[in-house]
């Protein structure tokens, strides 16, 4: 399928001009009482790259993107976003920093007392000062991006669970964020959604350049956006030559028992001599 | 405001008395200072008016049918109860002024608040505990907007100054059940029952009356949303938060208002 455009300022694409990492976490630990989920996290996030961010069932992936928008404050370490340490920061002052970043949650978590229309243009409405005129523009720039146009005046009651992962994409999208964070954006889902929610990521990313931070159980979508690119004259994802794999900024990340094992691209993940990682990937 | 974890315990479990006896004071702490914040929060910006007057409109306009039903219901059986004693003593027409002491001063301002509690308490935790467990709240705060700004404030606010007219309904409705008795069944003048009713009232009668809903009306709120924010464990969760909200709310209201009658009598020398 082609994905449709979504029209962007120029100065709201990454350029990567800005040469400082989109998160930086050092030695993150995190417990729950004694459950201890992070031990010693660390890794980096270079602009305009993409992260896929594997691990068993509560190994803490989701923990991991929770942290890294202040939603949870580790026990200790450091997490650096976008330049600013958000370990130090005031619940207030977060709320600055958030406006950068773009979160889609495992399960949507779009309000269900609002219209499609109003979750997606949920912060421009909370900004105020933009005139109703500009928010449907964007909305319906967005929502056009992932082809839901027509749900504009629906509740999220009545989208399928598909619908609703794209609609929580572009709630994400429409402040043109600099990093994105994205929670199982494809689990649960049949391989014809999947794929046009990968498409979108690709997209995002070889397009737009926006940093993204991908929490995911299925590798064969991160491979898919290790081994595509999208094209734009076709306006479409396309598998990149035999030569060229790798060429793309996506790289993988697995965790194990709140630790992480490996950190690194796909020709160093499909040559790792680590009999979990061969068992994990195989 | 980060929500923090709540004390209450997900399942069965032995627990020590002192482990116990912390929980509870923990939970007594967490409740204070979220109290603080959400009263905070009316004097920082931003200022959700468009919120409030919708949670007006549902915890006042959608409380009137039982407040109004309850009302009547009260003040008709008071006059009723307080007719079988006051005939003992000749004094049956004295019964507007028992009836509107007791309106005004405790139940109306008491019986009101707790039909709102049950209520409203119980719509404020299931309505907040499911956007916890649905991430929503996450969500919000991810999208740049303080849920205790967007959400808590609005409902405190709205709860105190709804509760205020309704309590003041209340009242009238109440008299105008006890009216009902009177005239009806007690074939009392109207006029007589009126003028009973309003001349026995003082300053400090209607001070007491009206002073405890703005007291109980914040309880319902902070304990609905405290509650609410506080949920976890999924939809079971939710269950137990609406539950122990109702409960909470209930108890804190009774308890008050006999802190409250003492302090005022005491302040207002009323005997």
């Amino acid at each position: 399928m082609s994905a449709p455009t979504l029209p962007l300022d120029s100065a709201a694409v990454t350029t990567g001009e800005n040469s400082s990492p989109a998160i930086v976490f050092e030695d993150v630990a995190l417990a729950f009482g004694e459950n201890e989920v992070l031990r010693g996290v660390s890794f980096r996030l270079n602009r305009g790259e993409t992260k896929a961010l594997f691990g068993v069932a509560g190994s803490g992936k989701s923990l991991l993107l929770k942290l890294a928008i202040g939603l949870l404050r580790p026990d200790s370490g450091r997490i650096i976003v976008l330049g600013e340490d958000v370990t130090q920061m005031r619940e207030e002052d977060l709320f600055a920093l958030r406006a950068k970043v773009g979160m889609v949650f495992q399960e949507s978590a779009l309000f269900d007392s609002l219209t499609v229309r109003e979750n997606v243009a949920y912060r421009l409405m909370e900004e105020h000062g933009i005139y109703d005129d500009e928010i449907d523009r964007r909305v319906r720039e967005v929502l056009r991006f992932v082809e839901l146009e027509h749900t504009l005046d629906l509740n999220p009651a009545e989208l399928s669970g598909g619908m609703r992962r794209r609609v929580a994409i572009a709630r994400a999208l429409i402040t043109r964020p600099e990093l994105l964070l994205y929670d199982s954006p494809t689990g649960g889902l049949d391989p014809v959604t999947s794929n046009t929610i990968i498409e979108l990521i690709v997209k995002q990313r070889d397009v737009y350049k926006t940093s993204a931070l991908m929490v995911t159980h299925r590798l064969q979508d991160a491979f898919t956006m290790a081994t595509h690119q999208f094209d734009k004259q076709s306006n479409r994802m396309v598998p990149l030559p035999a030569g060229q794999r790798c060429e793309v900024p996506m790289s993988f990340l697995i965790l194990r028992d709140g630790k992480v094992i490996f950190d690194g691209d796909l020709r160093e993940l499909a040559f790792s001599k680590d009999e979990y990682i061969r068992e994990y990937i195989s | 405001m980060t929500v923090r974890s709540t004390r209450i315990p997900n399942r069965m479990e032995i627990t020590s008395p002192t482990y116990l006896a912390k929980e509870q004071v923990q939970t007594v702490q967490d409740y204070v200072l979220f109290s603080a914040h959400a009263v905070a929060n009316i004097f920082r910006k931003p200022r959700y008016f468009a919120d409030m007057l919708l949670q007006a409109d549902t915890i006042g306009v959608g409380s009137l049918p039982i407040v109004v039903l309850t009302g009547f219901f009260t003040g008709a059986v008071l006059a009723l109860q307080a007719s079988n004693t006051l005939e003992r003593f000749g004094s049956v027409t004295l019964v507007g002024q028992l009836v509107s002491t007791s309106m005004v001063r405790e139940l109306g301002p008491v019986l009101t608040s707790l039909m709102v509690a049950g209520r409203n308490s119980s719509g404020m935790a299931s309505e907040l505990g499911s956007m916890v467990v649905t991430e929503q709240i996450d969500a919000m705060r991810a999208l740049g907007t303080d849920p205790m700004k967007k959400l808590v404030t609005p409902r405190v606010s709205a709860t105190v100054f709804m509760l205020f007219f309704l309590t003041i309904i209340s009242d009238l409705v109440g008299l105008t059940g006890g009216l009902f008795i009177a005239k009806v069944l007690l074939r009392l003048d109207a006029r007589q029952y009126w003028s009973n009713a309003w001349e026995t009232l003082v300053f400090q009668d209607i001070f007491m009356g009206l002073a405890k809903p703005v007291l109980f009306g914040f309880i319902i709120a902070t304990i609905g949303c405290f509650y609410g924010m506080n949920a976890r464990g999924g939809t079971q969760g939710v269950g137990r938060a609406t539950t122990q909200a109702v409960v909470a709310a209930s108890v804190m209201i009774l308890a008050f208002d006999l802190l409250v009658t003492r302090f005022l009598m005491a302040v207002l020398s009323l005997n």
